[in-house]
């Protein structure tokens, strides 16, 4: 068998695989950090409360209508999506204004209370989700075993950056949202709702978000800490990416789930910190990130 | 002038003469309750605890040598560090006698290290490092409800018997996840086992599919999870998923409670073996008291939670034997005094701290077999409490000659 650093290659290409996989995830949560960031100038504390909303919106549809997967693919994200709408036109809009602290204490408070009510009706061990039957099972590639529904992970969620990134770049609302953060007073004058923008974008971050937490259900317990867990990793991709830049979230996302994958082979102990140490090196080489601008 | 003296002499008399709450320091019994309340083992113990030893004291009538019996709590969130500067404030300037629960190894071993140099009694229920007994141990330092050798006895024993000879573990990277690796590996390896390998995550991960992965091409037989609470509830749902059961190897949640099994849900759960102190389905006594404690939280009790309920228990029967809640008196009769209560009928406290009692070992039902919610276990085998524990001389422990 060939060997690389004394790991069996079958070994290693499983573990790119799953480094991969997790990679989906931290690419779907920091994109829409990105989008809110990069618009919005505030720095969502909420997002791992919005993901984890994501996934409770998914198991309460099963358990208390008996809706499936598939509606909740769409149900679930649109759910949170309406939450954080909600959120942005009551409470955060009202701190564009003031110094961006503002907006990161209050997602910070948001998220702690989200949490704990969650955490005071549900526990902590969490909730079962099934895998939906479609997706069930798994496939022996020769170096591993992959479970489909995994496969699905990686699939939706390069579609969803995909998408997202596309229609930012690419499309005329795009447009209007990027001229939007570049100068708002000057949109605003050319006749478009400037506050109608920053709403639908801070719903649209936070549907993805809850995207993220459906499409993570059937994989983690459903727990009010899944969030939490995350999101710490998710700034520090964000970070890396450079703050604002939609494509290094998505490209910085997928590179360190396959860092975190790799320290997980040869010194597992590290691979809670790795994405940290890789952050401070990225901090001290190009402090505005990989793919940022420099200010 | 004689008459004076007397009179002085009669009211000096008086004034020493301790009205019997005096012998209790303060005027009160206060018990600290001290665990994760909101991180990865908030269901393992959690305010659940706190339920349990407050109905321990209402059990008890309030009232402990007529003096009222007091229990606070905090969340130490895993943490040694912010545990210490908890109980330091306890001890120091919040009078309080006692302190219980200790989910969490870590917090456990520095909680009773502080105890010690202060001269407090200190109940572990809530964690696992057989350490608080070993060479770690305390005159004043207690470990009731379970620990890390009667969880290798008894699941390990178990998996061994069946034909699970080869091993591979999945280990929480603290002090807790080594020893309870290493007593599981030394058992296995007595039992003519072998330990092919493990792997160490970091506390409170959420994706175990690359350790999942390395246990799975180590070929071993059983992959044992040396970790708790949501960490385990995630490595077996994942487990699942990446066909190690369908792929024949056989998981061993070597510290799994009713309150995680709940959790994951029968589905994934089913067939798992375990060791618990307690079960609420087993007797009358001991479905009364499920009850109870339902009734007031919504959820059956695990061992830590009834373990809980027991410590405080006895150590307002020993604060009562001792007509004082002083240190020494107190411990002196913990170590002597039997332990009967629902939690156990046989209990003993060895001169090492440890409680000594039996263990069960559990199958969890499949969906099928479960009649109704908490209908989780079928109780296999009693392991007896010498069986399951460490004699107290050959712990380790410096106290025991």
């Amino acid at each position: 068998m060939t060997m690389v650093f004394g790991i069996p290659i079958q070994a290693l290409l499983g573990q790119l695989l799953v480094g991969l996989i997790n990679g989906s995830f931290y690419a779907m949560l920091s994109l829409g950090l990105a989008i809110i960031f990069g618009l919005l100038r505030v720095i969502n504390f909420a997002h791992g409360a919005q993901y984890m909303l994501g996934a409770f919106a998914g198991y309460l549809m099963l358990a208390w209508f008996g809706i499936g997967y598939w509606p909740a693919l769409i149900l679930a994200p649109l759910v949170v999506a309406v939450v954080g709408i909600v959120v942005e036109r009551f409470a955060l809009s009202r701190l564009y204004d003031l110094d961006p602290l503002y907006g990161l204490l209050f997602t910070f408070g948001l998220a702690l209370v989200i949490e704990g009510v969650f955490r005071y009706y549900y526990g902590v061990s969490g909730n079962p989700y099934p895998v939906p039957a479609l997706l069930a099972g798994g496939e022996n590639l020769g170096f591993m075993f992959l479970p489909i529904y995994r496969g699905w992970v990686v699939v939706a969620s390069l579609i969803v950056c995909l998408t997202t990134w596309l229609v930012i770049e690419r499309t005329k609302l795009g447009s209007y949202l990027r001229a939007a953060t570049e100068n708002p007073r000057l949109v605003q004058a050319f006749g478009i709702n400037v506050p109608l923008l920053l709403t639908l974008t801070y719903g649209l971050g936070s549907g993805l978000a809850g995207l993220a937490g459906i499409l993570a259900a059937p994989v983690y317990q459903v727990s009010p800490l899944m969030g939490s867990n995350l999101i710490i990793v998710v700034f520090a991709v964000v970070v890396v990416g450079g703050m604002g830049s939609i494509l290094g979230a998505i490209v910085t996302g997928y590179l360190l789930g396959l860092v975190e994958g790799l320290t997980k082979v040869f010194y597992p102990e590290a691979s809670s910190i790795v994405i940290f140490v890789v952050m401070a090196i990225v901090l001290l080489l190009r402090p505005a990130g990989l793919f940022g601008k420099d200010a | 002038m004689k008459f004076l003296h007397l009179v002085s002499a009669a009211l000096l008399a008086a004034t020493a003469i301790p009205a019997t709450a005096a012998e209790i320091s303060d005027g009160k019994v206060k018990i600290g309750i001290l665990n994760d309340q909101s991180g990865v083992y908030a269901d393992f113990g959690g305010k659940w605890s706190v339920e349990a030893a407050k109905m321990a004291v209402e059990d008890f009538g309030g009232k402990v040598q007529g003096a009222p019996v007091e229990v606070i709590n905090a969340d130490h969130q895993n943490k040694p560090d912010i545990a210490s500067n908890i109980a330091r404030q306890w001890y120091d300037t919040e009078q309080v006698d006692a302190i219980m629960e200790l989910t969490t190894s870590s917090v456990a071993l520095a909680v009773q290290g502080l105890s010690q140099e202060k001269k407090k009694i200190d109940i572990v229920t809530g964690a696992a490092t057989s350490d608080l007994t070993g060479k770690n141990c305390s005159p004043y330092g207690f470990h009731w409800a379970y620990d890390t050798h009667a969880l290798a006895v008894g699941t390990g024993g178990a998996l061994v018997k069946q034909g699970g000879d080869t091993w591979f573990f999945l280990t929480a990277d603290y002090a807790f996840g080594y020893s309870l690796e290493e007593q599981t590996g030394n058992f296995v390896k007595s039992q003519g086992g072998k330990v092919l390998g493990s792997v160490r995550h970091p506390l409170a991960t959420t994706d175990y599919s690359s350790f999942l992965l390395q246990a799975q091409s180590s070929g071993a037989k059983v992959v044992g999870f040396a970790n708790a609470g949501l960490d385990t509830a995630n490595s077996i749902k994942q487990a699942a998923e990446f066909g190690l059961v369908s792929g024949g190897q056989r998981l061993a949640a070597l510290l799994f409670t009713i309150a995680e099994v709940h959790g994951l849900g029968l589905e994934a759960a089913q067939g798992l073996s375990l060791t618990e102190g307690f079960y609420w389905d087993r007797n009358d006594e001991s479905r009364a008291f499920g009850k109870r404690f339902f009734d007031r939280t919504g959820r059956m009790p695990n061992m830590i939670q009834v373990g809980t309920y027991s410590a405080v228990s006895q150590y307002l029967k020993a604060i009562d034997k001792a007509g004082t809640d002083e240190t020494e008196a107190v411990s002196k009769e913990l170590h002597s005094m039997p332990v009967d209560d629902v939690f156990t009928h046989n209990g003993k406290v060895g001169a090492n701290g440890r409680m000594i009692y039996d263990m069960y070992l559990m199958e969890v039902k499949k969906p099928s077999e479960s009649k109704q919610l908490w209908d989780y276990y079928k109780v296999l085998a009693t392991i007896p409490g010498d069986e399951a524990y460490i004699k107290p001389e050959e712990s380790g422990c410096p106290l025991v000659k």
